[in-house]
């Protein structure tokens, strides 16, 4: 395994790979039909002791 | 989640760190570096113990006036060595990567033992027990071992004279003095503290602070790509 | 189940026990033998603890009425440790702050100088102060939001006690010399696996509690601690890799050399910061901030890309900290483009803080627990501003080896994680203790305003001699040549090394009166001649 090669896969498929997974946890956070269940989360800590 | 935490957070690490061991441009090729002396070893863990890190860098930056002040810039290969590093990151005292040289024995004495005798506006802390403590030479066999198993190139021959190395140097007269200067090219070997009945933790400091940034030969040398800014 | 979970911790215990024998009866130095007897003492008393609890009956993990038992007693334990440990550490600070303006306190012993403090201050601010006040903080936050008992039985007091012997080797080390001087990874090879063993059990814990909660979503502030105890595992495993010289002494040698040692260090140092300092108490403000104002978090959605961005974008900053130095030009680009992006996360998450208090500003004047907490967050984003800035080359130039460093990681450590630690700590006494409020509001109040008195005078007067020092070092005169030796550089640091101590003592003596309020509150005393929460005369931030 050349450097060189490692770092063109890294610059590329790795790179892109890591956007990917970004852009799927930022859809997981906007996706329409999560807004419920998000409310609801928000609320667990003003829920009584 | 925990496992995509986990890929995530190693990625980064990986593409940043893992290159440095298998990039031949990392550390460059230059003559004249060798391991520490088993004084110098010594010294430089009494250097760690003592916390001298915490203000003290030993890395030149690339810039006008850091080289004006210090000298030329460090080199990757300077340090390649030092298990563990020691560039520092405050320099609330100057950079001691060049400092091997700059001062007389003498001066380095006077100022551990009290700073201010020499720098009359000097903030550091005195190491006067340096002088009285007997250096811990018995254990130095072991240190060049582990050092040597991490990579550093210590023969079994420097391994075997650890010892009778360490207490040759700080010893001019002494019949080992040659062969110190023998296996490690530009040792210098000097009674360090004037104390001659004892080879003191201020005599193993000192050889250690007089060799920083003297190894490398320069003349020969030849920075390659790397302009100053 | 439990029979054999107390064996197996009796067995561990045992096997310890033995193993501080063999350390005190081969020590080839002082300090190791000295740690042999700690550790010895440790594993004794630990035996008769586990017995003791394996006698006592076992808690019940609900209340008669289907409520959850919480696990109190752990937190209370923990706002102890954090609040004594702060003072230690705050009170170091000061004594080598003091120590840089006046150097005769150095007394020139071995034990006293300032190269040995140093690292005992950094510990026990970072890891014996923030490490309590995360691991009691995170242990209350998610029985809360999963409302269930913690799980565990001696498991989460073994992390307890075990972090506190960590503390205690790691510090008494230092003192003796003990240190392998990679800044915030000091404790030696024998200290880091003792680290290693509490760790794992914390994260087993941790994530036990997370496999038995009663909610089906898991809060965002426990993904935020989750995060922070497995990366804080992966660096301290990677960045202190050692070969001891001897299994029986102190000293060992880091496996990495040079270069790569460097930057596996500031990988290290530098998520230190982003997973223990932001993540952990980024977890601290998601639950503690929607607690005390009463509100939920402004916006669910924004917390859950705050967290991946700075998960994806922090591991990459290391290299900033070794601009210009020898390390490749790429990765100190690459540590400096990360470092930049970084700002964008960082505010995402500051805003979402502040706003969860829109509509309900009001209580900034009249809760100073809530005003603490607000304001940590604000100096979050000061310091996560300044960061990105210094991180750019050219300003690192200027900045890097000086006092504007220290000012910079001060604004971060006193305001940010100091005033939210604060603010957690002001939350969950009454609340674990079952007290009806804190002891005095007012105190509060005398906390809030001499401690961010203090952190102005800190962080101004390092800045000025940050900035003044890095000009020094690279003024040229007409001639061409260095203005300036190095010692007057040193001489003009004087004046803003007594001011950076007047700055520290306030924010000790706010330590102390936090300290005091928080005994009585335990009491459960309540001071009489305060007006109520909510009532006019409560609000002198408003003068």
């Amino acid at each position: 395994m050349e450097y060189e090669s490692v770092r063109i896969f890294a610059a590329t498929w790795g790179l892109v790979a890591l956007v990917v997974m970004f852009a799927v946890a930022v859809a997981y956070a906007l996706w329409p039909r999560n807004r419920a269940k998000f409310r609801d989360a928000a609320r667990i800590p003003l829920k009584e002791d | 989640m925990l496992v995509v935490t986990l890929i995530v957070v190693s990625i980064g690490g990986l593409v940043e760190i893992v290159p440095l061991y298998y990039l031949d441009s990392t550390v460059e090729k230059v003559r004249g570096m060798r391991p520490y002396t088993p004084l110098e070893l010594v010294g430089r863990n009494i250097y760690i113990r003592e916390g001298c890190y915490n203000c003290h860098s030993q890395m030149v930056r690339s810039l006008r006036d850091e080289v004006d002040r210090y000298g030329h810039y460090s080199l990757a290969a300077e340090s390649m060595y030092d298990h563990p590093f020691q560039w520092g990151s405050k320099r609330t005292g100057p950079d001691l990567a060049r400092v091997g040289g700059r001062y007389s024995d003498d001066w380095h004495r006077e100022h551990l033992i009290r700073p201010k005798n020499v720098v009359p506006e000097s903030i550091m802390p005195g190491y006067p027990f340096l002088q009285e403590r007997p250096a811990e030479l018995d254990a130095v066999e072991a240190d060049l071992r582990a050092n040597a198993a991490l990579g550093v190139p210590y023969t079994e021959e420097m391994i075997a004279n650890a010892r009778a190395d360490a207490a040759a140097q700080a010893d001019p007269e002494s019949d080992g003095a040659e062969a110190v200067m023998a296996r490690y090219p530009k040792a210098q070997v000097r009674d360090f503290d004037g104390n001659p009945d004892m080879v003191s933790e201020m005599d193993a400091m000192i050889a250690y602070l007089q060799m920083l940034g003297t190894l490398v030969d320069f003349d020969a040398f030849r920075a390659e790509g790397e302009a100053l800014r | 189940m439990r029979v054999a979970a107390n064996c197996l911790w009796l067995g561990l215990f045992g096997a310890g026990g033995l193993y501080g024998l063999l350390m005190v009866q081969r020590a080839v130095d002082l300090g190791f033998l000295l740690h042999g007897i700690l550790f010895l003492a440790f594993c004794l008393a630990a035996v008769a603890l586990t017995v003791r609890l394996a006698l006592s009956p076992p808690p019940a993990r609900a209340l008669p009425d289907d409520r959850p038992h919480y696990n109190d007693a752990i937190v209370r334990a923990g706002v102890i440790a954090s609040t004594f440990w702060g003072l230690i550490g705050f009170a170091a600070g000061l004594w080598i702050a003091l120590q840089l303006a006046f150097p005769a306190l150095n007394f020139d012993l071995p034990w006293t100088n300032f190269g040995r403090l140093r690292p005992v201050h950094t510990s026990a601010v970072i890891f014996a102060f923030g490490g309590n006040v995360l691991i009691a903080t995170s242990f209350h936050v998610v029985q809360r939001t999963c409302r269930t008992r913690l799980a565990g039985h001696v498991a989460p007091w073994f992390v307890f006690w075990g972090y506190q012997l960590f503390i205690v080797l790691a510090a008494s080390g230092y003192v003796l010399g003990i240190t392998q001087s990679k800044e915030y990874a000091e404790p030696e090879w024998y200290v880091d696996l003792w680290l290693t063993l509490v760790w794992v059990a914390y994260l087993l814990v941790f994530m036990a509690t997370l496999a038995r909660r009663r909610e089906p979503h898991i809060y965002v502030a426990n993904w935020f601690f989750l995060a922070f105890i497995v990366t804080v595992a992966m660096l301290h495993l990677v960045n202190n890799a050692a070969l001891p010289v001897s299994f029986f002494g102190s000293k060992s040698y880091i496996a990495w050399a040079g270069v790569q040692d460097a930057l596996t260090q500031w990988w290290y140092g530098h998520n230190a910061v982003g997973f223990f300092l932001t993540a952990g108490f980024l977890g601290i403000m998601y639950y503690f901030i929607p607690k005390q104002a009463e509100r939920p978090v402004y916006s669910y959605r924004l917390s859950i890309v705050h967290f991946w961005a700075l998960i994806f974008l922090y591991i990459w900053a290391g290299p900033h900290h070794l601009h210009y130095t020898a390390l490749p030009d790429w990765a100190q680009t690459l540590g400096m483009t990360f470092s930049v992006m970084l700002w964008m996360p960082s505010w995402g998450g500051m805003i979402n803080g502040l706003m969860t208090l829109s509509g309900a500003w009001d209580k900034l004047r009249t809760d100073p627990v809530l005003r603490m907490l607000v304001v940590s967050v604000a100096f979050y984003g000061m310091s996560t501003f300044e960061g990105p800035l210094m991180s750019i080359k050219a300003v690192n130039a200027l900045s890097h080896y000086t006092d504007w460093t220290v000012g910079h990681v001060h604004s971060g450590a006193l305001g940010w994680v100091g005033f939210v630690s604060f603010g957690a700590l002001y939350v969950l006494a009454p609340v674990v203790w079952r007290r009806e409020r804190l002891y005095s509001q007012r105190l509060v109040e005398w906390h809030f305003w001499i401690s961010s008195i203090g952190i102005v005078l800190y962080i101004t007067a390092m800045w000025v001699s940050g900035i003044m020092q890095g000009l020094m070092w690279r003024a040229y005169d007409s001639l061409g040549f260095l203005e300036y030796s190095f010692v007057e550089t040193v001489e003009a640091m004087h004046p803003f090394y007594v001011i950076r101590a007047l700055g520290g003592a306030l924010f000790v003596a706010g330590a102390l009166i936090m300290a005091y309020n928080l005994w009585r509150t335990t009491r459960g005393d309540i001071r009489e001649s305060e007006p109520l929460a909510g009532s006019p005369a409560m609000a002198p931030a408003a003068a």
